[in-house]
């Protein structure tokens, strides 16, 4: 009924993805609430992203995806803060490369083991990473978080921006999350991808087809943490200051939380998901100061009644049953 | 029970009064303040004084006529202690709602996240948390204000007074993060410059209380006193296991601030003689004529007196109007210049003053100590005091110390 | 560092036993939840948390101690009864991460709404007088109430493997825990052992809760917190092993304990180096079996 009406909708948006991502989005901060709500929904997206290609794609459940987050954000906050690099796009490079690496070596460990204890391996190593930051108070800035990230100008073909706007860094974050959501469909379209959904239907069948399944599942492991320490980057950009919370497991739990409320396996189920999520958060906060409550509830009624979550309810596709 | 206006506070009965024709010609738009602090998460007894602190201020100005003719309009968001939901809730404040200035933050991790924001959208931040940090570079700027005590005042305060009156060796316990760590090393260094000794100091993973072991030992070093940094879910824990072990009879114990809803509902007998500093308390109402006003104006209001961090709301609500009233303008500059120059203020319990270099605010404290459950007046008389701490610019660092040229 | 006195060793090693007894009591009802019904609980900290607030509300009622510490258990446990007919019994057949979804949102509920019945402020419970006061062991006073605390904990154990060893129920959910599709192509009601099992682990976590209470205060938050060492311990001690829950939960809270004594800085890290040495040497915990959690 609801996917009855939505159906014209939801097959032109799965048919031309990308179209309908760059334009949506382009329009999303004058639809938002408010520009600073817009642009978090898409950094939060691309975590979510990130977590989805892991999860929904691969079938392998982390619970430690801040990890990748936080040294996206560490790397390039600590670039600008304390490095004192003059370029925007070195500082975002940092990051993303200290989000890889991480991904690399903590993929590498983890992925020798499945199913809940993968999970809890990766949740023990996010925690490490969480302790060192929040120890090495001369360098992290401890509990205090990290301050005194400058938000240089962007220099663009010669060009100096300034992204202190609302909207002109709400662009830029666009243009990067756009080019990585052209990636990740570049990635599930390709032969690597087949094999990734191979992987999570069946992986037993996967190695029998000769697939060298550890060598993909650590790339896609590797992938997950690019896009992931991507929005972690960004998001130490937009607010200048990196809390320490951003590797703690809560931080896990709420990209886990959108993924599934947006629908797991679907291409756009991350970003419908931290949509929802997002803006449900900072608008009932407004009107009920029990707000968790309500967000449990809602959460509930979603697992119970729309298990593919919204965008999988609505294509009828994603790993929900 | 009161009805709380959870979002914006603007007054019932609405005066008009006779306001001179050139302030009538303004416009009418109300001021906006916007107030992020944590109404949620275990400090959420803690916001709710601080907020209602912050309506009765409102309230008050907004009877009088506003500011320049126009009211103030607060506008509270929760920052559920997460410095990145700080951040979030003060963009939507700023960019959302247009706010004109912001106060807030009560954790000192989310007060820094706020000032990122803040500093980067050139509006005015009161901050009434606790830290050390935010009036010192690089954190600070000219438009931070700092309302608050901070670890360093507050534990120099503390040892002053300590080694005066409870006794020359220490033995500090602390939780192991940014604040406790603050506080353990201005004590140390404060008790060793007025001679005493600190035997010992043994910091404690923040939310785990559990002391059993290092309990034996304190009492084997036979300290006089004992300095407890056990904030928030601790301190309960802390002083039942001193007492069941039979410390609190060796030593006397006392913490960096009291907190008057935390200590009745701990009770008089687990918090019993337990030294504290604190800012204000309302029996400070029987001395200060300034702090009898408010704590009436509170009590009629709220049907429960005022605890300590209600007053740094009503000040930031407060310090915001008169630097309005003083600039003739809602220019963030122009009100932080305005309240430079015009340090002083007095809104409920004494003259405080901004120091120019680092707009920090300094401000009378007081030593308080727990009532036994006999001595307790009433259902709120919890806290004697027993010393007052006159404000003095030498209990913090120095502007150099901070960085400040 | 090692000219330590002996009174602190023991004091922590006592300790140690007093915080492995809690997390065993919470680690068995996760293991026996997941271990029967592949049902990962997210909710079982909120649970816990739960059992400390309706001790201290029966506590006001009763008047009595002992009558709460039987009472509150068994309220915690028929609300885990209904939570799990109501709400997880509709998950069954469905994506094992569904429960674990569900839970969280039931967690993140819980937790709010115990602030709407009883306030925001942490709550105080004492322990009876009988209790209160510290027992001389000569070179060092142990409040006696720890003591109680690891005698309770003994005793339910005991009183868990009689009933999981000496009844026909407690033999159908130990067979089901090892093979529940056997089990149903028995014939037997799985439904009901599930809904029983749910119950007992739930009311565990709430005795937990009361136990903890007089420790550690009664606030909405304590059942976050504890919740991510619960997993740890269950999955180092591998899940739906209740040996496994019980030695990894002591092992667990006596290296919690010496770390917080030798080396405080290390005390919130060291449960996840030892999880991730654990896993990456035994894969599926120290006793668990292989292909029960994939």
């Amino acid at each position: 009924m609801i996917r009855g009406a939505f159906g014209p909708f939801t097959a032109w948006v799965t048919v031309h993805p990308i179209a309908s991502f760059v334009v949506f989005f382009a329009i999303f901060p004058f639809i938002a609430p408010y520009q600073a709500l817009a642009t978090q929904v898409l950094i939060f997206g691309l975590f979510a992203l990130g977590f989805n290609l892991l999860y929904g794609y691969t079938g392998l459940l982390s619970f430690g995806h801040a990890a990748y987050y936080g040294l996206g954000a560490y790397g390039a906050g600590l670039a600008l803060a304390k490095l004192k690099v003059t370029s925007l796009w070195l500082a975002l490079g940092i990051g993303l490369g200290a989000a890889v690496v991480g991904g690399a070596l903590v993929g590498f460990f983890c992925l020798r083991r499945r199913g809940i204890y993968f999970a809890m391996l990766t949740l023990a190593f996010a925690q490490m990473l969480y302790f060192i930051a929040f120890h090495a108070a001369d360098l992290t800035g401890g509990d205090d978080g990290l301050r005194g990230i400058p938000l240089l100008p962007l220099s663009l073909f010669g060009v100096s921006v300034s992204l202190r706007h609302p909207l002109a860094f709400y662009y830029f974050a666009y243009v990067l999350v756009v080019l990585a959501v052209a990636g990740l469909k570049r990635i599930l379209d390709s032969p690597f991808g087949a094999v990734l959904r191979a992987i999570r239907e069946n992986s037993d069948r996967a190695v029998a087809c000769g697939y060298d399944i550890n060598r993909v599942k650590l790339l896609s492991f590797v992938f997950s943490a690019l896009f992931t320490g991507l929005a972690g980057a960004l998001d130490a950009l937009r607010l200048t200051v990196v809390p320490v919370e951003s590797l703690y497991w809560s931080t896990s739990g709420q990209v886990v939380i959108m993924t599934l409320l947006g629908g797991a396996g679907t291409f756009f189920g991350p970003f419908v998901g931290a949509a929802t999520y997002l803006v449900l958060a900072d608008r009932l906060s407004l009107f009920i100061e029990a707000w968790p409550l309500v967000i449990g509830v809602i959460f509930m009624v979603f697992v119970l009644f729309l298990p593919r979550g919204i965008w999988g309810t609505l294509t009828s596709r994603g790993i929900g049953s | 029970m009161h009805r709380r206006g959870f979002l914006t506070t603007t007054t019932a009965g609405v005066t008009l009064l006779a306001f001179p024709a050139v302030l009538r010609a303004q416009s009418k738009e109300p001021i906006r303040i916007g107030f992020p602090l944590p109404l949620t998460g275990t400090f959420a007894a803690i916001a709710a004084d601080l907020q209602k602190g912050a309506q009765l201020a409102v309230e008050e100005i907004n009877a009088k006529g506003g500011v320049m003719g126009r009211k103030l309009e607060v506008l509270f968001r929760d920052d559920e202690l997460k410095p990145a939901v700080g951040a979030q809730r003060t963009k939507e404040l700023i960019e959302n709602q247009k706010v004109d200035f912001v106060v807030g933050g009560l954790a000192a991790h989310v007060q820094m996240a706020i000032n990122e924001q803040t500093k980067a959208a050139k509006k005015l931040y009161i901050s009434v948390s606790q830290s050390d940090e935010i009036s010192a570079k690089p954190d600070t700027s000219p438009l931070t204000f700092h309302e608050a005590l901070n670890p360093t005042i507050t534990s120099r305060a503390m040892a002053t007074y300590g080694m005066q009156n409870i006794g020359k060796k220490w033995w500090v316990v602390y939780a192991d993060y940014a604040w406790g760590k603050q506080n353990n090393v201005v004590f140390n260094a404060a008790i060793a410059k007025l001679g005493g000794t600190v035997l010992g100091s043994t910091p404690y993973p923040l939310g785990k209380p559990e002391f059993s072991a290092h309990l034996p030992k304190i009492q084997a070093a036979k300290p006089d006193a004992i300095y407890a940094v056990t904030p928030g879910a601790d301190n309960v824990p802390f002083l039942k296991q001193a007492i069941s072990f039979g410390l609190k009879k060796d030593a006397k114990i006392a913490q960096p601030l009291h907190f008057l809803y935390y200590t009745k509902e701990g009770g008089a007998e687990v918090f019993q003689d337990i030294y504290g500093a604190t800012h204000f308390c309302h029996e400070l109402a029987e001395t200060l004529p300034q702090a009898k006003r408010y704590v009436e104006a509170f009590t009629k209001r709220f049907n429960q007196p005022p605890d300590a961090y209600s007053g740094y709301g009503f000040n930031g609500i407060h310090e915001v109007a008169r630097g309005v009233e003083l600039a003739k303008s809602t220019d963030s500059d122009a009100v932080a210049n305005a309240l430079r120059k015009n340090r002083e203020y007095d809104h409920y319990k004494g003259k405080q003053w901004w120091r120019a270099c680092d707009n920090k605010s300094f401000q009378d404290l007081w030593i308080i100590r727990v009532r036994s459950p006999q001595q307790v007046k009433g259902e709120w008389g919890l806290f004697d005091v027993i010393g007052k701490v006159a404000a003095n610019e030498e209990l913090d660092r120095t502007c150099a110390e901070k960085g400040h040229a | 560092m090692f000219d330590v006195p002996l009174s602190a060793l023991v004091a922590q090693v006592f300790t140690g036993l007093v915080l492995g007894g809690i997390l065993v009591l919470m680690a068995i009802g996760l293991s026996l939840i997941f271990g029967l019904m592949t049902v990962v609980n997210f909710a079982h900290g909120a649970f816990y948390m739960l059992g400390a607030y309706v001790a201290f509300s029966l506590l006001g009622l009763t008047k009595s101690f002992w009558a709460t510490l039987v009472l509150a258990p068994l309220v915690v446990g028929t609300l885990g009864l209904l939570v799990e007919r109501l709400l997880i019994r509709r998950l069954y057949g469905r994506s094992p991460d569904d429960p674990l979804l569900l839970t969280f949102g039931l967690s993140l509920a819980m937790v709010e709404g115990v602030k709407l019945l009883w306030g925001k402020i942490g709550l105080t419970v004492d322990p009876p007088k009988q209790l209160s006061s510290a027992v001389d062991l000569g070179f060092m006073n142990f409040p006696v109430y720890r003591l109680f605390v690891i005698a309770v904990t003994a005793a339910a154990l005991v009183a868990l493997w009689l009933f999981l060893e000496k009844t026909n129920v407690g033999l159908i959910i130990r067979a089901g825990s090892r093979d529940a599709l056997m089990v149903r192509a028995l014939g037997l009601d799985l439904n009901r052992i599930w809904l029983l099992v749910f119950g007992i682990g739930i009311g565990m976590a709430g005795l937990a809760g009361v136990l903890a209470g007089p420790m550690r205060g009664v606030y909405a938050e304590m059942g976050v917190e504890i919740i991510i060492e619960c997993f740890v311990v269950v999955v180092v001690g591998g899940m739906g092993s209740l040996a496994g829950a019980i030695v990894a939960g002591l092992l667990m809270g006596e290296i919690v304990s010496l770390t917080t004594f030798f080396a405080p800085k290390l005390a919130e890290i060291v449960v996840f180096v030892v999880m991730a040495v654990v896993l990456l040497v035994r894969p599926s915990g120290l006793f668990g079996e292989a292909g029960l959690a994939e």
